[in-house]
């Protein structure tokens, strides 16, 4: 599993955190801990075949002041972290929930 | 004395256990157990029989039918037992698709409904060509009236349901306007009481309504399902002499439902009063702990489940570390079912499905139980997110 790293593609979707293969709460911590990092207004993605994440990061970013910009099943070619977390949750769709950060933190 | 003296008296692990899961399976209510008893010596002869043991399980069954009859506000021919609740939401919803296919195949549900309502409308709208409409929730678990109504007046509906309060978040559904809208658009509303009936007051607002004798303190093993007479249904499988639940139901578990019922409905107004004010102080309790958030109607609820959500928090690790501590709890979270997959009813709700704890106080759970559980719960938590490192976040 890799740590946050920037997408330097333009209409980015910010910080980029690869959670694939990982269950619940891992995403959701995940994400945190990079968003501790980030100024507000920031967008930060994270990607995951976790069901639960879904649900678990547009919950997480209404209770920390956070709001959606995106969700999307992500695309086949990931921006981060090539390699092993890619097939490793067999059929599960990949994710990519996309948060702009609140004034919060 | 001095401190090797081990435990004192009462102190031993089992006693100091509380179940707090009672939702769909409680203790056998004490009047249960002797009813049980009792129509296991008299009622075990197969009811259809003409002999003396036949006609008398048929008339303890016929006893059950009335008792329950007189809790619904129905009639003793509206009600029948089924071999389970999912059983008789199932035989709802496809006898009732079934007997208004020229109407349609459309089937509406509300998107917090049990899984057996939400999979038997599936099933019924692909066998009758229609599709199921599933109506949101808001964030307190709430059905979209505006939205419901419009579905049910859409033409092609079959069936609508919707259930009176929800058995994981505890949240009452305004069966009321509900119901209006589904008599005005000329469809039948199924209510699912299986989390209610037992605990709360029901209201007579329901055309089919399935209850689940196990959540009130009575034997697993059978359902209700109750239907006016103005509805029309059609026994969904193939021919039977007991065609709402082929093979028969067991008399001493449908006896045994049916004094149960009367018992805790007698003392129903007493136990709402103490179990709310237990639930409220959960929820009070609760939400002084950093980043959980209590879930559903704070008011408009079950009088005896509460349910939360900690941020950053394991469910089956919060599950495992409280039933060590001598408490079982339910749980929605996705890592305590064996699908992975989260509870539908959170996420439909939109809440945090991760580090959900489920409470539901039985009649026995005492204020001693609520206490304890109370005083080991911030510890619990804190140990589970020590564990995941995830302090500052």
């Amino acid at each position: 599993m890799s740590g946050p790293g920037a997408d330097d593609r333009p209409g980015s979707r910010g910080v980029v955190v690869d959670a694939r293969g990982l269950r619940c709460p891992l995403p959701v911590i995940r994400l945190a801990a990079a968003a501790r990092d980030l100024a507000p207004g920031a967008l930060v993605t994270v990607l995951s075949t976790d069901p639960a994440a879904r649900h678990d990061v547009p919950a997480w970013a209404r209770m920390r002041g956070h709001t959606m910009a995106d969700e999307r099943h992500a695309d086949p070619s990931p921006t981060a972290a090539p390699g092993e977390a890619g097939q490793a949750e067999g059929d599960r769709p990949t994710w990519a929930l996309t948060v702009r950060l609140g004034p919060g933190g | 004395m001095t401190d090797t003296t081990g435990p004192a008296a009462g102190d031993s692990p089992a006693s100091s256990r509380a179940h707090l899961d009672n939702g769909g399976g409680a203790p056998l209510h004490p009047l249960a157990r002797q009813a049980l008893l009792q129509s296991l010596d008299e009622g075990w002869a197969d009811p259809h029989r003409l002999h003396t043991e036949g006609r008398r399980a048929a008339r303890l069954l016929d006893g059950a039918r009335e008792a329950v009859a007189g809790v619904l506000g129905a009639r003793t021919e509206e009600v029948r037992f089924t071999a389970s609740h999912a059983a008789a939401l199932h035989a709802a919803v496809l006898g009732t698709a079934e007997a208004r296919r020229r109407t349609g195949g459309d089937v509406v549900v509300a998107a917090t409904e049990r899984a057996a309502v939400l999979h038997a409308a599936s099933a019924a709208a692909v066998v009758h060509g229609g599709e199921r409409h599933v109506v949101g929730v808001d964030l307190l678990g709430r059905v979209h009236l505006d939205a419901f109504r419009a579905a049910v007046a859409s033409p092609g509906v079959a069936l609508a349901a919707l259930q009176h309060a929800n058995g994981e978040v505890g949240t009452r559904q305004p069966l009321a306007t509900a119901h209006d809208a589904a008599r005005a658009a000329g469809v039948p509303l199924l209510v699912d009481a299986g989390a209610s009936l037992g605990h709360d007051d029901l209201p007579e607002t329901w055309d089919l309504l399935a209850a689940h004798p196990a959540d009130w303190g009575g034997p697993a093993g059978v359902g209700v399902l109750a239907v006016r007479q103005r509805v029309r249904t059609v026994p969904p499988g193939p021919e039977d002499a007991d065609p709402w639940a082929p093979g028969g139901v067991s008399v001493p578990a449908a006896f045994a439902a049916a004094v149960s019922l009367q018992a805790v409905v007698a003392d129903r107004a007493a136990q709402d009063a103490r179990r709310r004010a237990l639930t409220d102080r959960v929820r009070g309790a609760v939400a002084g702990i950093p980043d959980v958030e209590v879930v559903g109607d704070p008011v408009d609820r079950l009088p005896h489940v509460v349910t939360f959500s900690c941020l950053y928090v394991d469910g089956e690790a919060l599950v495992t570390e409280l039933d060590r501590a001598g408490f079982a709890v339910g749980s929605g979270s996705a890592c305590t079912a064996s699908t992975l997959e989260p509870s539908h009813v959170l996420a439909a709700m939109g809440v945090l499905t991760h580090g959900n704890v489920r409470i539901a106080l039985d009649r026995s759970t005492s204020e001693q139980d609520v206490d304890r559980f109370l005083a080991v719960l911030p510890g619990a938590v804190q140990r589970v997110r020590d564990v995941l490192g995830v302090g500052g976040l």
